[in-house]
């Protein structure tokens, strides 16, 4: 068994298999910034408190500051440039939490809304959709990401906007 | 806030990770979701992280129902999420989902593992209280094989178990909850998700005739180690709907030793641990009537 201080780790990122060479000590969100050039992931704390940095591995949304790069050799990651969808001619269809966030004014500066938009992207798509979204739910899926402009209130109305929409398109 | 640079390597069996971890400064890593921010504040420096996420057989759940052995056993890989959604594992063992629910965040609770929150022994983490209310153990292998160590003999102090030299805990067994016993876990924190500042799990044990024969608690971020205190003195004996939660409570608070930090003196913490103490052990005993 080989300990080594650098590696060749073949990520699918956002559908596109990618290849890079990293140092051991590469930290994912490092890794997708500077080696694959995919600056939409912010670090923002950089020890797990902040949820800036958070990014999907395999569809589970984790803190890619806490994950170090050469742990996602054969992974797939989903970064927020991954989050809207191509509409065949061009151009894109945002997700259903990019447009509720645009509806509810839920960005300020824009440092931390990569992380709510994974976090609460995931959150939504693991929920029964059939139901309208608790307050306790809502509470639950943006409770782990800080921002520092809004005072968080439109951001819950943007999970609630977002679920809402996500339970339109499931009937 | 990068880590230091270090070897890695990802073994495909515990043989190969143990040999690994025989090298100076080598270091088990699992979730990483306490060891990377140390990592990254440069708090710890290893020469080596051996990465167990590769090894096979380390991600089960096993539960057992009743009998010899009756409880919850929980591999090294298990991830926090994984206890919280267990059914099987909350029917035998309440204390497990109760307690995950308040570990972190889901994006945390996604990655970090209930083993390594044990081997790490935060005494504000809440697993390794988890782990000694229930009267649970740990499985531990070195090169010379594998043993069982019980919580008490596991906890050493903040951050330190007993487990010295090359070893990886690949296991955590949490008992069975006894019959006609309830359980209850709650904790007060500054914000959703954070450490808690105080918190408490409990358990009340009933007779045929719902009086209190036991009433034990643990606490979380209260002490170096994590504690047992048995509160039943204050209540036993006395009928479930009008047992004296109160003085339970006042009990714990000449029991406990916490200290004061940045987030709570020590007088606040000790009365957390009285109020946390009355609600949950009410909530325990209406419980342990339907079980």
């Amino acid at each position: 068994m080989i300990v080594s201080t650098e590696r060749t780790i073949s990520v699918t990122v956002n559908g596109v298999p990618r290849e890079t060479t990293v140092p051991a000590r590469r930290l994912l969100s490092d890794a997708l910034r500077h080696d694959l050039q995919l600056t939409g992931t912010h670090v923002g704390c950089e020890h797990g408190v902040c949820g800036a940095c958070t990014v999907l591995v395999d569809g589970t949304p984790v803190r890619s500051c806490l994950v170090l790069a050469v742990q996602v050799d054969g992974k797939a990651v989903t970064t927020v440039e991954g989050l809207a969808r191509d509409d065949g001619r061009g151009g894109e269809i945002l997700h259903p939490v990019q447009e509720a966030f645009r509806e509810c004014h839920a960005l300020q500066c824009g440092f931390c809304t990569p992380g709510f938009l994974m976090t609460m992207a995931a959150g939504l798509e693991a929920r029964d959709r059939s139901t309208d979204i608790t307050e306790d739910e809502v509470d639950e899926i943006v409770g782990g990401n800080l921002c520092r402009c809004t005072g968080y209130a439109n951001i819950k109305k943007a999970c609630r906007h977002a679920a809402g929409l996500m339970k339109e398109a499931a009937e | 806030m990068k880590p230091a640079p270090f070897g890695y390597a990802d073994p495909t069996s515990l043989d190969e990770a143990l040999t690994l971890l025989t090298e100076d400064g080598a270091k088990v890593l699992a979730g990483g979701q306490s060891l990377l921010p140390l990592l990254s504040m440069r708090l710890a420096s290893p020469a080596t992280l051996v990465d167990i996420n590769r090894i096979p057989g380390l991600d089960s759940v096993v539960v057992t129902p009743s009998g010899d052995g009756a409880g919850v056993r929980v591999g090294a890989l298990v991830r926090h999420v994984e206890l919280l959604h267990h059914a099987e594992a909350a029917q035998v063992q309440p204390l497990l989902a109760r307690a995950t629910s308040n570990v972190a965040h889901p994006a945390i609770r996604n990655r970090g593992t209930t083993v390594g929150s044990i081997a790490h022994a935060d005494p504000s983490g809440e697993m390794t209280s988890v782990l000694a209310l229930t009267g649970g153990s740990v499985t531990v292998a070195t090169p010379a094989g594998s043993s069982a160590v019980g919580w008490a003999d596991f906890f050493v102090g903040p951050l330190e178990t007993s487990v010295h030299g090359p070893a990886v805990v690949t296991e955590a067994f949490f008992p069975a909850l006894p019959p006609r016993t309830g359980t209850a876990f709650e904790e007060v924190s500054r914000r959703k998700g954070d450490y808690a500042v105080c918190g408490a799990g409990v358990t009340v044990t009933l007779d045929e005739d719902s009086r209190v024969t036991s009433a034990r608690a643990s606490y979380i971020s209260v002490g170096l180690v994590p504690e047992v205190h048995d509160l039943t003195d204050a209540v036993v004996g006395q009928s479930v709907d009008s047992a004296d939660w109160t003085a339970a409570g006042a009990l714990a608070r000449t029991l406990v030793d916490p200290d004061g930090d940045l987030h709570a003196s020590a007088d606040y913490r000790r009365l957390l641990v009285g109020v946390l103490t009355e609600r949950t052990l009410a909530r325990a005993a209406q419980e342990a009537q339907n079980r």
